[in-house]
């Protein structure tokens, strides 16, 4: 067994992604919902050594196959990722990173005086920016540390 | 106008703007023509902020339009008080009347109220987001006094926290306008607006001091700066000052310069330019009703 394969192993069905920015493997998670209580198996490669990315981070989701708007969302934290969906061993589908037009329920307004941070029921709505994001309501731009923004918990 | 709401200065078009100051000019040339116009219809005020001026201006113009309009009153006074949220305000006050005149102080307010209303929604001022009202009423008086294209115009003041500078610097970029803004440094225009100014290819300056661009300026549009922007009294007069002007200030700008400013002013602009042909500011207040009547007009009849 070589080396790579030791440090996550191979799954039987799921979704592998791969080229993860180093450190976001964690937000990636947190993006997508995963926080093991749905029973789903999780395995983490964390600053795993990369010729393209210097160091990146894998993560394997057993038995969940992502949708391509899940996958599009990701593109804010970790642009490089790749998506293998994984059906008995075999890559049986590949998914690009795109950046979506809009995201929604994902990010929380750093601006505390935007509606969206008040009482309200109303979910948080950012659109895609060049190197950013802008909420659609109060129109605050983020440009670094989108992670930082998450909302979720 | 071809829209359901009224949230940003940003959807507009010029031929938006055009059609409502085209309808504003002709309100204000025969307003007994316009008498009738809107008889039967009710404008519900919704002020979660303290406002005479603007509410007082919505109103008459409702009014004038043979409108009536019902206002929710204070906020001490109402619902809100309980803990309603403004999205069930909204649905509520939406089955008393025929539009909503909305000013909040939360940035987003507006836009978030237009999606729980069916009927349209009028941003009054949401925060220090925008104030979209205002600028048609500000762009009207530009095209009286300056003209729209082929505009060099100033704006000056409190950049940061001023909706009227937000809304009007998005509403310019449809026209020829070369827009200088001047502010301190922590009061200058937010990120979002550069970056929309940016996107439609204005041509933008910015500026700490009046004296490098007053000579060119065809509008000069004063803001205030609020105190409670700077940490201290002594901070605030000394930054404030910089930003008023009086008699002599003008000495180097252009005789035909108009002044502007959205009302009210505290000592921004001095007295004594008041019966000068600078002043254009109670000009500008009173062009608020013809405006916000082709405004209300256009929203309620949907063209
Ligand atoms: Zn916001």
């Amino acid at each position: 067994m070589s080396e790579h394969e030791l440090r996550v192993s191979k799954i039987r069905n799921g979704t592998v992604i791969d080229h993860v920015s180093g450190g976001q493997a964690l937000n990636v998670l947190a993006i997508l919902g995963i926080d093991g209580e749905a029973g789903e198996s999780v395995s983490l490669g964390i600053n795993v050594p990369s010729d393209r990315l210097g160091k990146k981070d894998i993560v394997k989701v057993e038995d969940r196959e992502l949708s391509q708007s899940e996958v599009d969302v990701l593109s804010l934290i970790a642009p490089e990722a790749t998506i293998n969906i994984v059906r008995d061993y075999e890559v049986a589908d590949k998914l690009r990173v795109e950046r979506p037009d809009f995201v929604t329920g994902v990010l929380s307004c750093p601006n505390r005086n935007c509606i969206t941070q008040a009482n309200e029921p109303v979910v948080s709505k950012f659109d895609v920016v060049d190197d950013g994001v802008r909420c659609t309501y109060c129109s605050t731009i983020v440009r670094e540390d989108i992670a930082d923004h998450l909302d979720v918990d | 106008m071809r829209h359901d709401h009224l949230i940003s200065a940003n959807q507009l078009t010029r031929e938006d703007i055009e059609a409502v100051l085209d309808r504003a000019a002709d309100i204000a040339e025969n307003p007994a023509a316009f008498r009738e116009q809107q008889a039967g219809s009710v404008l519900a005020l919704c002020f979660f902020e303290p406002s005479t001026r603007t509410k007082m201006s919505f109103d008459t113009a409702m009014k004038r339009l043979g409108g009536d309009t019902t206002d929710m009153g204070s906020v001490e006074s109402s619902s809100v008080k309980k803990g309603e949220s403004l999205a069930d305000t909204v649905r509520v006050i939406q089955g008393y009347a025929d539009a909503i005149v909305l000013r909040h102080p939360s940035e987003g307010a507006a836009k978030m109220a237009s999606e729980f209303a069916d009927v349209p929604i009028v941003n009054a001022g949401d925060g220090a987001g925008q104030h979209p009202s205002q600028t048609l009423l500000d762009l009207f008086t530009i095209r009286e006094n300056a003209g729209l294209d082929d505009l060099t115009i100033g704006i000056m003041g409190d950049l940061k926290y001023g909706r009227t500078v937000h809304s009007l610097a998005s509403a310019l970029t449809n026209f020829d306008a070369r827009q200088h803004f001047i502010s301190p440094e922590s009061l200058r225009l937010p990120r979002s607006v550069r970056f929309d100014l940016h996107e439609e290819g204005a041509q933008v300056r910015e500026h700490t001091d009046l004296d490098e661009v007053l000579s060119e300026l065809d509008v000069l549009y004063v803001t205030r700066i609020q105190r409670e922007r700077f940490p201290d009294e002594n901070e605030y007069h000394k930054v404030a000052g910089e930003y008023q002007i009086d008699l002599d200030t003008l000495d180097a700008a252009s005789d035909d310069l108009t002044v502007m400013h959205p009302l009210p002013r505290v000592d921004e602009i001095a007295p004594e330019i008041d019966e000068t042909a600078y002043a254009t500011y109670f000009e500008q207040a009173h062009n608020g009703v013809p405006v916000r009547m082709a405004l209300l007009d256009s929203l309620l009849t949907h063209e």
